[in-house]
């Protein structure tokens, strides 16, 4: 099956392992992924919070460029391309003036036809075809399945059965043979965008989400977005060493946090090597689940 | 030939400022048929009446118009005026020159003219009205009150107090309804139990008090007056006219453990119970879906367990009991079936969601109010301790929170459940007074507090009390080893608050009663969006319904607390006093009639009829063989709104007072056309 991919700013770079992995399971799932041609800015941070007009345009221009391509879904990997494509779908949709306006903004052809999947969605459904493919059942290993804001919200966006206990990424971790912990910090906050303006803020809203893993005993977070990663993985080394005099007690000694991409997790079930899933990126190295696991 | 009278008021200036009332008189006078025609400051003032019998026996008047205000200011009035001059009532009609014409107008020319036309069309009906009589329909002076809360518990007094008969039916095997559950009640701190048991024994006893338990309504027909009932008994598996409530059998009941639902869920009692020591009737009941016996039964098993049977000194252990239904004659119905409490659980009916940010409500030591009710209660699971149910600690934290559901357009629920802040804030002192070291916090969003003594108990809550109050939404609930972490907005602060708490407790909403829709609907009775029973009129008729003779107490109509509910109660028993008050009800002959001759039985009438006043009626020749099955309209029930008129392809309905031709009348008038 033939799908639209459209990587945004964060494949290229910081989360260049979601894209590598992502290209790699694909195949397993009997899908392809062909990349936008001339994509441009999804119209996240910046756009969306200065120019409603803009940042409803900039992903309908993406949208316009998929229809003519030929693509009836597009899959956006970055829970912030996903919330600004699938945002402005809804949103054109839902408001013919507005729809009007941005015809005219694009100055090409648009219908507003093209579906947006996240990770979460694109797995959820070939569930069969991924238990059919898993060649190494990641028995044992707990993951926190970590949702954050974007993947799920809002529901009339998402379409997600439930924002604040959503689902879909705990079932494709037990399609990969993992087991998902019951935990309390799925929809919480992670920092999303203020790393670089707060990192304080940053630091204490991450800390609190793997000290909650931590208790609950998982060996892994699963993420399906590249901000909530780096804000999770980048900033653990700081969230050790500074700390935080507000935030909670360390426990466990402030073990490590493997942070996971949900395509690394599928990746790991179909039993491809690390290079291919950009294992080796992570600040906190997740190779050691492999040896766990082994053992 | 007719002989109309016109009689022209000035309502002071109401209608005198923008119509020229003499010319209208005047233009009046010219219309055929009209032989007296004059305009007066006050037409409903004594001279104005005069006037108008005056002229009814000088001119011989067939029929009265007056110009003046809506009918449904002075239509009686000067109805009543034609009576006394000897006029037929319903050949006196009023043309509103008022809210039609002068109050919204200003143009005094154009008004005047309006006015005229308005005249003629009613001078052009009057001429084709004709005397009606009023109905008389014969009452059954006996009430039915269904719901034994504290509402029904009050109405079915007051009526029986007022000599005429009640028949209380209450679907749990005690009356007493919520309010037995309760601990203390605001704003005085008394004990509920103390001031409602007297009132459920004297119910019990009194001489003209029927009291059905364990049953529900199973069918209502009939109309005001007139209402035949049925009744379900449900089978309690006990023999009332043996059992001498000695509890033998309950203590022999070796299933105990089940959640007792008078302690909603936080004690236990066996199968065979009795909900609670001061339950009236003082009978006990086999729950059959718990009951060992009857589980083995419904396998297809034998007999398991006889142990009650066994124990019970006067044999009135009865597993062959079925249900019972019985047929009650009534002239009035009160419907009270109170409250039920909205869960935040997953699974909700449509319409209405759960509270995912608080897990469900599966984080241990989270209770709503009424379980609170239950732990504060000298005849609780636990006495009256504060203790959580997780553990049985006291907890030394205690967090509740307000409009759990309540005024939450996402939840499903606008409206405010009214009572929660008056309860929270004496659940905070009922902790104090339990729990001297312990902090109570409230998180809420306004504190509405309307009441006789009810600021003044919500200030003393905080100020003497020692009760925190937080003004704001708790966003997260969630469990943290030992603790409820409480993760909430300060909103007047402008900063995130987090808690630990020990326990939590949840106001949330309060809603009708399961099964309230299907009750209704038996009743004939609209209810809104959430099931709650609808008012006749929000200000003027509050305890009456739309259907006439079943009237509405207490929190099945809206969120009510215990003052309201018995006020309500108290209403809606002297309404049916009030109808009880004669033996023949009088009403307005405008309802629909049904010509025979041409009625084809096609039954539209029937389908569009709101207040199912259409019957079927067979025609039979002299020997009795069927000729055709046709419509009636039954008189008591109609309410004249003319539907089934407009919707008779074959014309055979008319609605008397309001008949074809003469509305047609009224519209050719206007063309300037007449008789």
């Amino acid at each position: 099956m033939k799908l639209g991919f459209y990587p945004g700013c964060s494949m290229h770079g910081t989360a260049r392992e979601l894209q590598e992995s992502l290209s790699a399971v694909v195949g397993a799932l009997d899908v392809q992924l062909t990349e936008i041609d001339d994509w441009s800015c999804c119209g996240a941070s910046s756009a969306h919070s200065t120019h409603h007009l803009m940042g409803v345009a900039l992903p309908a221009r993406n949208l316009a460029l998929a229809e003519t391509q030929g693509l009836d879904t597009v899959v956006a990997p970055c829970a912030a391309c996903y919330s600004r494509l699938a945002g402005a779908r809804h949103e054109l949709a839902h408001d013919a003036k507005l729809a009007r306006k941005v015809r005219g903004v694009l100055d090409r052809p648009f219908e507003n036809r093209v579906a947006v999947q996240n990770v979460v969605e694109l797995f959820g459904d070939r569930l069969d075809t991924l238990k059919a493919a898993v060649k190494r059942p990641l028995m044992g290993l707990k993951v926190a399945c970590y949702y954050g804001c974007l993947l799920v919200r809002p529901q009339a966006v998402s379409g997600a059965c439930d924002v604040e206990k959503p689902c879909g990424m705990e079932k494709v971790a037990e399609a990969c043979g993992a087991v998902p912990v019951a935990w309390n910090s799925a929809v919480e906050c992670c920092g999303g965008g203020y790393s670089l303006s707060r990192p304080g803020s940053v630091i204490r809203l991450g800390r609190a989400i793997l000290d909650d893993a931590r208790k609950c005993g998982a060996d892994a977070l699963l993420v399906g977005c590249p901000m909530c990663h780096s804000n999770l993985d980048f900033r653990q080394k700081a969230m050790q060493r500074e700390g935080d005099p507000k935030g909670p007690e360390p426990v466990e000694g402030d073990r490590p946090m493997p942070i996971l991409y949900l395509s690394e997790l599928v990746g790991l079930a179909l039993d491809l090597p690390d290079e291919v899933l950009g294992l080796g990126r992570h600040f906190v190295d997740p190779r050691g689940l492999r040896r766990k696991l082994a053992g | 030939m007719a002989r109309i009278g016109v009689f022209v008021c000035h309502c002071g200036e109401n209608i005198g400022r923008t119509v020229d009332c003499a010319r209208v008189a005047e233009a009046l006078m010219d219309h055929p048929g009209v032989v007296t025609s004059v305009d007066y400051k006050y037409m409903c003032s004594d001279p104005g009446q005069s006037l108008i019998k005056k002229a009814i026996e000088e001119h011989q008047l067939t029929g009265v118009v007056v110009a003046a205000c809506s009918p449904h200011m002075h239509e009686k009035t000067f109805r009543r005026a034609a009576t006394a001059a000897g006029l037929n009532p319903f050949l006196s009609e009023m043309a509103n020159v008022r809210e039609h014409c002068s109050w919204i107008h200003e143009d005094r020319d154009a008004a005047t003219a309006k006015a005229i036309d308005i005249g003629r069309t009613i001078i052009e009906k009057v001429k084709l009205n004709t005397p009606l009589e009023t109905i008389r329909i014969p009452v059954t002076r006996r009430a039915l009150v269904i719901g034994g809360g504290i509402a029904g518990i009050q109405a079915a007094l007051d009526i029986a107090d007022g000599g005429r008969e009640v028949v209380l039916v209450e679907k749990e095997p005690s009356i007493g309804g919520h309010m037995s559950q309760l601990s203390e009640t605001f704003p005085t701190l008394d004990c509920s139990q103390c001031i409602l048991t007297p009132r459920m024994v004297e119910v019990y006893q009194h001489p003209r008090i029927k009291l059905y338990s364990y049953s529900e309504v199973e069918a209502v027909e009939g109309y005001i007056g007139n209402f035949t009932v049925t009744v379900r008994k449900k089978a309690r598996s006990v023999d009332e006219d043996k059992c001498n409530g000695c509890g033998a059998c309950t203590q022999a009941c070796p299933n105990r453990k089940i959640p007792s639902g008078f302690d909603a869920g936080l004690g236990k009692r066996p199968a065979i119970y009795v909900p609670f020591p001061q339950a009236v009737p003082n009978l006990p009941v086999i729950d059959r879906d718990r009951c060992t016996l009857f589980i083995a039964r419904s396998k297809g098993r034998k007999d398991a367990c006889m142990k009650c049977a066994q124990a019970c000194p006067k044999g009135g252990v009865d597993f062959d009991q079925q249900d019972r239904l019985v047929t009650e004659q009534v002239g009035a119905i009160v419907v009270a079936t109170g409250y039920q409490l909205y869960s935040i659980g997953r699974e909700q009916p449509p319409g209405l969601s759960g509270y995912g940010e608080y897990d469900y409500g599966d984080v241990p030591d989270v209770i709503d109010g009424l379980q609170f009710e239950r732990l504060a209660s000298a005849s609780g699971p636990t006495g009256g301790k504060i203790q959580r149910p997780s553990d049985g600690k006291e907890p030394q934290r205690i967090v509740f929170l307000q409009c759990i559901g309540s005024r939450d357009p996402a939840k499903g629920m606008h409206y405010c459940s009214k009572i929660c802040c008056m309860y929270v804030a004496k659940h905070t002192m009922l902790y104090k007074h339990k729990v001297h070291s312990g902090q109570a916090t409230v998180f809420y969003m306004d504190l509405r507090a309307n009441g006789k003594g009810y600021d003044e108990f919500t200030r003393r809550a905080i100020e003497e009390e020692g009760a925190q109050y937080v003004r704001g939404r708790v966003s997260r609930l969630y469990r943290d080893g030992e603790v409820i972490k409480v993760r909430g907005f300060d909103t007047l602060a402008g900063e995130p608050v987090e808690i630990d708490a020990d326990m939590v407790v949840l106001a949330t909403a309060m809603r009708p009663q399961p099964g309230i829709e299907t009750l209704a609907q038996k009743l004939s009775v609209s209810y809104d969006g959430h099931g709650f029973i609808n008012e006749a009129h929000p200000k003027l008729r509050p305890v009456e319904t739309n259907t006439a003779g079943v009237y509405v107490a207490g929190a099945c109509q809206a969120p009510r607390d215990i003052p309201d509910s018995v006020a309500m109660a108290s209403a809606a028993a002297s309404k049916v006093l009030g109808l009880f008050a004669n033996e023949q009800l009088e009403r307005e002959p405008t309802v629909a009639r049904v010509d025979e001759g041409s009625c084809t039985g096609c039954f539209h009438c029937e389908r569009v009829c709101a207040y199912n006043a259409v019957e079927r009626k067979e025609l039979r020749d002299r020997k009795g063989n069927l000729v055709k099955v046709v419509a009636y309209v039954n008189p008591g029930v109609c309410q004249g709104c003319g539907t089934c008129q407009a919707t008779c392809p074959s014309k055979s309905i008319e609605l008397q007072g309001f008949t074809d031709p003469q509305i047609y009348a009224e519209i050719n008038a206007l063309g300037g056309w007449a008789s």
